[in-house]
């Protein structure tokens, strides 16, 4: 094993740096476009159970399937898996992103209201400083689970950790499976000690 | 001119057979302090978001110092309307000091004088300033916490005060110790007080004039001694009676 690191540690550099990047362009899409749904959630109400429904709909479909219908709109590769890394995310985002603004004391959101604050303010001053654990712990969900799908990624040729994953399955590489397996889930876990660890410092 | 006019006022809910609040005219001057007493369902509640539009009415209109509010800027009408609730409802991420200081910043006040008058309400709410400015809500009690949510509805000197059963959630002896207080704030300042209670001695303690609400009606508006000598039908009647009720619960206990 640990020679097989020593013969081909570039290889998976090289596939963890992919990975890296889907992940990260995965989180930053993901994180513009759940906040932009969930805005929109607050100012019009009405099409909050909607979209919350369309997103847990996307996110149920099995991810091979989602990444072969969006292969005819765009391709093999790294966009494709980014769009479908990113409509797997809305549903986890958002549907944490509303519940911590609905957790708000609703005491709270009314003294806002009715000292004059818009609904922007109210968001902005009152609901997103206390929603902060509930979005985090969904930003941490969001990252934990695409640095998993991103693996099935390599499918479409989007490269990645999932490459040397399937690449070992193919030829019974062990060596192969298990670096993949391990690097993969060691990602995910040092992605939420950071991120729980930033959260920290921003409570701060 | 009134402080506060309603003019045939009616408030229904969706789903709701009757109106919450039902046709509903009274006037208060400036400088009264009026008590809103009724049972929970009452519409007394209803009544008072009537005033600061987080309710908006299907029939009638209000008119704050003359100015109907349904023409006014709704956020603007709000910071110009103190607004205290049971739930106080102050925002515990922020110290004392920055609760106190909403209104002021929504008007965009300069900051020396936004805290030069943090210090002056907490005074005036007898809590030392120096002790009190950073502590967060969470470190008070529910007491100090209405405290604090009084002098937050006070910030930018509303001439109007809407209180939703603010001393509801407090002890019996802080409660009694509040009321003294508000009483002496109400006095020193000349503002329009609203309060909305269903606790009958706190409204006749507290109000210059009492309004009794049941089933979105207005029962008898008047001052407590009218109210006691003529009440006006049946249900203020048993309402009295209640109290003399418990009255003589307590002579026979002590």
């Amino acid at each position: 094993m640990i020679t097989y690191v020593v013969k081909y540690y570039d290889k998976l550099l090289g596939a963890l740096g992919e990975h890296l990047v889907l992940v990260g362009l995965t989180l930053v899409f993901s994180l513009i476009l759940a906040a932009a749904l969930t805005v929109l959630c607050v100012y019009v109400k009405r099409v909050e159970a909607a979209l919350v429904g369309v997103c847990s709909m996307i996110y149920s479909i099995p991810s091979i399937a989602l990444f072969a219908m969006l292969i005819p709109l765009s391709g093999l590769g790294k966009t494709t898996a980014v769009i479908v890394l990113t409509l797997y995310n809305q549903y986890l985002l958002l549907r944490n992103f509303l519940t911590g603004l609905h957790e708000v004391d609703r005491g709270i959101t009314e003294a806002a209201a009715g000292m004059g604050m818009t609904t922007g303010q109210t968001l902005l001053r009152v609901q997103l400083p206390l929603a902060r654990e509930a979005i985090l712990s969904g930003i941490r969900l969001a990252a934990v689970s695409t640095v998993g799908i991103a693996t099935i990624a390599a499918s479409i040729n989007a490269g990645g950790l999932g490459s040397i994953l399937f690449d070992g399955l193919r030829t019974m590489n062990m060596n192969k499976i298990l670096w993949g397996s391990i690097l993969s889930a060691g990602l995910a876990l040092l992605l939420d000690r950071a991120l729980i660890a930033a959260g920290r410092r921003a409570s701060r | 001119m009134h402080a506060i006019e309603f003019c045939d006022v009616s408030k229904k809910f969706h789903g709701s057979a009757q109106n919450a609040v039902d046709h509903v005219s009274f006037a208060a001057e400036e400088g009264e302090f009026i008590t809103i007493l009724g049972s929970s369902g009452c519409g007394k509640t209803t009544l008072l978001k009537l005033v600061n539009r987080l309710y908006e009415p299907d029939a009638g209109s209000i008119l704050l110092f003359g100015e109907d509010i349904a023409d006014a800027d709704v956020t603007n009408l709000r910071r110009r309307i103190g607004y205290v609730i049971q739930q106080i409802g102050l925002f515990p991420h922020m110290t004392v000091a920055a609760n106190i200081a909403v209104v002021p910043e929504l008007l965009h006040w300069e900051k020396e004088r936004i805290s030069a008058r943090t210090d002056e309400l907490l005074t005036l709410v007898g809590l030392p300033p120096e002790e009190y400015r950073s502590r967060y809500p969470g470190q008070l009690s529910g007491g100090q916490q209405q405290r604090i949510g009084l002098a937050r509805a006070l910030a930018a000197d509303p001439k109007l005060m809407l209180l939703d059963e603010p001393f509801g959630a407090v002890d019996p002896i802080t409660r009694a110790k509040l009321q003294e207080e508000l009483l002496q704030i109400h006095g020193g300042l000349g503002k329009t007080f609203l309060f909305v209670t269903h606790d009958i001695e706190e409204a006749f303690r507290l109000g210059n004039r009492v309004i009794i609400m049941n089933a979105g009606k207005i029962l008898q508006f008047d001052t407590p001694e009218q109210i006691i000598k003529h009440p006006a039908d049946e249900f203020v009647v048993s309402m009295m009676r209640s109290v003399q009720e418990k009255e003589r619960f307590w002579r026979e206990l002590l």
